[in-house]
């Protein structure tokens, strides 16, 4: 492997992945501490995540949401922005795709599907998009505002759960009415897992391939790469940077509505799990490229459902995964540290390569040409 | 019931609820200007704050005393911002992207080891009375301030004076300003950016025990749900002065003590849209007061977040 290659790779795989595994071994002490065992701690993590078809289930369920609220960090993040607003986007899509009913009957079958769960995203590109909008006209930290926006969210979605939108036959858990039933997201025929997941992974890579292969997706990159450089060359940077933050909020938003039209049905508090976090550490884990965001997702998911196997197993708070989480991510942006060290390495040793090259005897260079017309002659006999 | 007494009590919950609601974003405020003042951003005070509320409660729980306990949620506090700190010195890692790792972790942590908190009841931190020349109920429970704000009241004005008059807090102020000019005078940046982190993590840790050891009083898992972001947006509208921050602390807590408030005169509509009055205040505020053109005043000019 060349050594460029090999730096790149060690940068955007071997660290990521040691990461991860000094993550795993820190969570093993702590639960150590705790009182249990690590290795039966880390044999349940994976068995909970990727041990039998049921694991297999819960873990690709947990997945689709989560590459759609990585996306929504990862796209500004390409345009030079740091939104963590993902949850508020979700919550207000949820409560969107249960509300439109509210307001306006949708279509039965697929076409209400697809109304619903475009309402859906619209409401949480907006949203996000806000976020940007008071960014580039107002100076605002984008990180501060879309996480007070998201608080915002759920403070609202709250209100509208519990108060106008209240199902008056859910009593102990307040809930929307349910969506009608031609309406919901079906199961993959043949698998137990809702179509969300086939969503989730055609919109990372439609991402993707905008991101890494379309004028507009490189234009986004050049702004988030260098927001002088992209003026000076008169690209839109205002325009740019709000489309990219209402294409992720967009899909934070869509999760929020195949959550509520796949999984619940409806809208209440239990929407609020805290998968915008998760989508957060997933963006970061997976250096913000959407391609990489489908296999990091399904790992988060993982874990996400090993959490109820170390609750009922060893009698693990259900925190456990969160401290996991946080473990990950404190690892993930130390190695950030680490980075480009393999290749400055390597440069260093090709620089130690050539000087031995130009220092050796005439001797050692004919003994060295010889030996490699040897090896020629070798190869094309 | 008339009307008008209706709002008069209402106005004096709100009062209370400033100071009652308000003590704990005084304190990570405070927290957080010092450590702002040397130009890092510590968006992981969210995570501090329920994690030293964890601890101060555990350690009231422990031993009996409140006091006890605050020290300790104040020595966790600092001990988060600490790996918040040491983080951000390694080459190349974002202080925004550290914040939001330690507030998970710091939330992660606190639910984990808190698990056994939930039920327990632990001994709180006294509190002054300032209401007995009424004889309203709703005026001296209005009244009846927390034992930690005059000591937040006090670590205002030691901050101010601190930062303006003494060698230390000119070592961070430089720190904060101009880099360049700490490194030339022979002080490592770094090590003054950890410790104004580690100390701005102690005094947003005793704002935690006050959450935890006063108002609400218990440990749960929705103690906190983003006040320690909104100390930090404070601390950009109070721009990074001390004395403001106390101000600003005071306004947010009333705004957040609207809801009660309201619910205690048996106003229930709208309670979680006025819950949510702090956040939509505070986001009104950073419109109002940041610029896209200009920095703003005041901000020290290592720092990365206003513009």
């Amino acid at each position: 492997m060349s050594d460029s290659r090999l730096a790149v790779v060690f940068d955007s795989v071997v660290l990521p992945v040691l990461a991860l595994a000094g993550a795993l071994l820190l969570f093993g002490g702590f639960v150590w501490l705790g009182g249990a065992s690590p290795t039966e701690t880390w044999m349940l993590l994976f068995k909970g995540a990727f041990g039998d078809a049921f694991s297999w289930q819960n873990t690709l369920q947990r997945a689709a949401p989560l590459m759609l609220t990585a996306l929504c960090v990862a796209i500004p993040q390409r345009a030079g922005l740091m939104v963590i607003g993902g949850e508020g986007a979700l919550v207000l899509g949820g409560l969107v795709c249960a509300g439109l009913p509210y307001l306006v009957a949708p279509p039965a079958g697929v076409a209400g599907t697809v109304l619903v769960l475009l309402a859906s995203a619209l409401v949480g590109g907006a949203w996000i998009a806000l976020a940007g909008v008071l960014r580039q006209y107002r100076g605002v930290n984008e990180t501060i505002s879309s996480l007070l926006m998201s608080y915002l969210a759920i403070g609202l979605f709250k209100h509208f759960v519990e108060g106008p939108m209240r199902d008056p036959g859910s009593l102990n858990k307040p809930s929307t009415l349910p969506l009608n039933e031609s309406n919901l997201l079906g199961l993959m025929p043949g698998y137990e897992v809702h179509w969300g997941l086939l969503w989730g992974a055609v919109a990372c890579v439609a991402a993707g391939l905008w991101l890494f292969g379309s004028t507009h997706g490189f234009a986004t990159r050049v702004v988030g790469g260098n927001a002088r450089a992209a003026r000076l060359v008169g690209l839109p940077s205002h325009r740019l940077i709000i489309t990219a933050c209402a294409l992720g909020g967009a899909c934070a938003g869509l999760a929020g509505g195949i959550e509520v039209a796949a999984v619940h049905t409806n809208a209440n508090a239990s929407l609020i799990a805290g998968l915008g976090y998760t989508g957060i550490l997933v963006s970061f884990v997976a250096r913000h490229n959407p391609f990489a965001v489908i296999p990091v997702a399904i790992l988060f998911g993982g874990f996400g459902s090993a959490g109820s196997l170390l609750q009922r197993r060893l009698d693990l708070p259900d925190a456990s995964v969160l401290v996991l989480q946080g473990f990950a991510f404190v690892l993930i942006l130390a190695s950030a540290a680490l980075r480009g060290r393999m290749g400055d390495w390597l440069v260093q040793q090709q620089a130690v390569r050539a000087e031995r090259v130009a220092h050796e005897t005439s001797r050692a260079r004919l003994a060295r040409e010889q030996a490699a017309l040897d090896a020629a002659r070798k190869e094309a006999a | 019931m008339s009307d008008a007494s209706l709002w008069a009590d209402v106005a004096v919950a709100v009062l209370g609820g400033a100071i009652r609601v308000g003590t704990p974003f005084l304190f990570v405020s405070l927290g957080e200007c010092l450590t702002e003042k040397s130009s890092r951003i510590n968006l992981g005070l969210e995570g501090v704050l329920v994690l030293s509320a964890m601890a101060g409660f555990a350690g009231s729980y422990l031993t009996g005393s409140p006091w006890a306990g605050v020290l300790l949620a104040g020595v966790a506090g600092a001990l988060l911002a600490m790996l918040h700190g040491l983080l951000c010195s390694l080459p190349r890692v974002n202080d925004i992207a550290t914040g939001i790792a330690l507030m998970l972790l710091g939330s992660g942590l606190a639910f984990y080891l808190g698990k056994g908190l939930i039920q327990p009841q632990a001994a709180q931190i006294p509190s002054i009375e300032l209401g007995m020349w009424s004889d309203s109920a709703q005026v001296q429970a209005a009244l009846r301030i927390n034992a930690l704000f005059p000591l937040g009241l006090a670590l205002a004005a030691v901050m101010a004076w601190a930062l303006a008059d003494t060698r230390w807090g000119l070592i961070v102020r430089m720190a904060g300003d101009s880099s360049d000019a700490a490194r030339a005078l022979g002080y490592s940046v770094n090590k003054v950016r950890v410790l104004a982190t580690m100390a701005g993590g102690f005094i947003a840790g005793l704002g935690g025990a006050s959450l935890s050891l006063y108002y609400p009083g218990s440990w749960n898992e929705g103690l906190s749900s983003g006040q320690g972001l909104i100390a930090v947006a404070l601390v950009i509208f109070a721009r990074w002065r001390p004395m403001a921050c106390l101000g600003a602390a005071l306004l947010f807590g009333g705004a957040g003590a609207l809801g009660p408030a309201l619910q205690s005169v048996g106003i229930g509509w709208g309670y979680h849209l006025f819950n949510a009055m702090p956040y939509a205040l505070t986001l009104l505020i950073l419109v109002w007061t940041c610029s896209p053109k200009r920095a703003l005043q005041g901000a020290p000019m290592e720092l990365g977040v206003s513009r």
